[in-house]
């Protein structure tokens, strides 16, 4: 049968067509072609990678952001309670001190206040003494200027020394 | 809306030409096979002169219509001759002798007998060196592409061819051949659009039968079975000759397996051989035989039903064009892989796969 009984000369001429387009295929094409695969490959692969690590680092910082935040926050509450309490401490010491002062003060003005009146009730002590004195000695000249007024005192004295 | 119109208006068409070629068939119809007059016609003859080489390429009877190729001989005694096939034909068309050789049902003998090496540019060679012109234009010109910017979407032409090369490479060589694939792509790349380009050419009409000669599909075979026996591991012979889980005396005393697995080399090409010549000779002989149902019928009338089917046929031979070529492909791609399959010495592998490559590039 024709068919199936292959020509020689075809056999080399397809040979040596096949061989050829492969070879020259291969320097010119399929190399180029798959280095040219293979390095855009690379490039996407490494571009999604490079996108994941953007991202995750974008979530990173975000949540460093939020981190910071919420310790800003927490700093600035401490802070805020510390000046509190500093105010009132500050307060409270000022009060205790305006206290103590004004205390002081009062008792100080308390002992001014007594020895002045110590000092003004024996002057008042002594004037009195003084007055009655001479009240007494101007009764006397008066009251016993004559004689039966001084005899009449005589008496009296003598009989309240009896009724004893 | 638009694709019922369309079909209705094709229904109206098929009408009215199948009415016309009736008519005209009843009434007229005494079609002869036009290019042999006298001769009754032969399908047999016809077809096998469609799809088997030939000296020169005939596109139409008449002048012009017919071009001729270079006959290139070599014998013992007269050494290397070349002509122009055209001195096998006289002023009528006729096949004539020629400086004592002469064509005999297409082949060249010498008048008197003996050998002659017939190493002309056939039909078939020149068809498939115009593929062969074809590919490398179509592939340098998409690889400057990749030269260019590496890093580009691809364009035009480009972005048809690119996908089936990584199809080639990503679902053909690496599941099949393994690790080691790299240093088969150029060749299965090769293969790949070698057989599909001369497939879809040999569909055009008037076009050579390039795969679909045995001659073809024989050297192709050859080159798979040459590297396959060449990039065969240790493990590879191994399992040819000491086939691993079968009984001793199967290998010894009745060594029935060494010799089916040593037959088993020669089959496997042997069937890529067949397989896409028969199938590829077996569409060109179905659509030849639909439309010499019109010469043996002698009736215009038979055209319509031969061309529909024809059509159909042909739309067949387009996907069969692709895939016997992705068959081919696939089967090579396994075969490798076969001869290159290690289970052991994972690191020392690696290494050897890198000086190879290196060697390749």
């Amino acid at each position: 049968m024709e068919l199936v009984n292959p020509g020689i000369g075809l056999i080399i001429w397809t040979a040596i067509t096949f061989i050829i387009v492969l070879l020259l295929l291969r320097k010119f094409a399929w190399n180029p072609i798959m280095e040219g695969l293979r390095q855009r490959e690379d490039f996407i692969d490494e571009s999604i990678r490079a996108a994941e690590n953007a991202k995750a680092e974008m979530a990173n910082l975000r949540a460093e952001n939020e981190r910071l935040l919420d310790e800003a926050r927490a700093e600035r509450e401490r802070i805020i309670r510390e000046a509190n309490v500093a105010a009132k401490n500050l307060i409270e010491e000022a009060k205790g001190e305006a206290q103590k002062q004004a205390q002081r003060q009062l008792d100080e003005a308390r002992i001014a206040i007594n020895t002045e009146k110590q000092a003004a009730l024996a002057d008042v002590k002594r004037q009195v003494a003084q007055l009655s004195l001479e009240i007494a000695e101007k009764l006397l000249r008066r009251e016993l200027s004559n004689e039966s007024a001084q005899k009449a005192l005589v008496q009296d004295y003598v009989s309240n020394l009896n009724v004893q | 809306m638009k694709v019922s119109e369309t079909a209705q208006y094709l229904c109206k068409v098929l009408k009215i030409s199948l009415l016309v070629v009736l008519l005209l068939g009843l009434n007229t119809a005494k079609v002869s096979a036009a290019s042999s007059e006298g001769e009754p016609f032969s399908a047999g003859d016809m077809i096998l002169h469609h799809i088997s080489d030939a000296h020169e390429w005939h596109f139409w009877d008449g002048p012009y219509g017919t071009l001729y190729l270079p006959v290139i001989l070599y014998s013992q005694d007269r050494g290397l001759e070349a002509f122009m096939s055209s001195r096998f034909y006289n002023d009528n068309h006729e096949l004539v002798s020629y400086n004592g050789y002469q064509i005999n049902h297409g082949h060249i003998e010498r008048v008197g007998g003996g050998d002659v090496l017939d190493l002309s540019i056939t039909k078939n060679v020149a068809s498939m060196l115009l593929s062969a012109v074809l590919m490398l234009i179509i592939f340098s010109s998409i690889a400057s592409r990749y030269k260019k910017g590496a890093v580009s979407a691809p364009k035009g032409l480009q972005s048809f061819l690119e996908p089936i090369i990584v199809f080639i490479r990503d679902d053909i060589a690496r599941p099949n051949i393994g690790h080691k694939y790299r240093r088969f792509m150029p060749f299965l790349l090769t293969l790949f659009f070698f057989i599909w380009i001369n497939n879809i050419l040999g569909l055009l009409p008037g076009a050579a039968n390039v795969t679909g000669n045995i001659a073809v599909t024989l050297v192709l075979a050859a080159i798979v079975f040459i590297i396959t026996t060449f990039s065969g591991t240790k493990e590879y012979w191994g399992h040819i000759f000491n086939t691993p889980g079968v009984p001793w005396w199967l290998k010894t005393v009745l060594p029935i397996m060494p010799i089916v697995e040593f037959i088993g080399i020669f089959t496997k090409p042997f069937s890529l051989m067949v397989r896409l010549f028969a199938n590829i000779t077996a569409g060109h002989i179905i659509i030849l035989s639909l439309f010499s149902l019109i010469f043996i019928f002698q009736s215009v009338a038979v055209s319509p039903i031969s061309v529909a089917f024809a059509t159909f046929m042909y739309f067949l031979e387009l996907f069969v064009a692709l895939l016997q070529a992705y068959i081919f492909t696939l089967l090579a791609a396994m075969y490798f892989g076969g001869a290159v399959e290690e289970h052991h010495h994972e690191e020392h592998e690696k290494v050897e796969e890198a000086q190879v490559d290196k060697a390749l590039v």
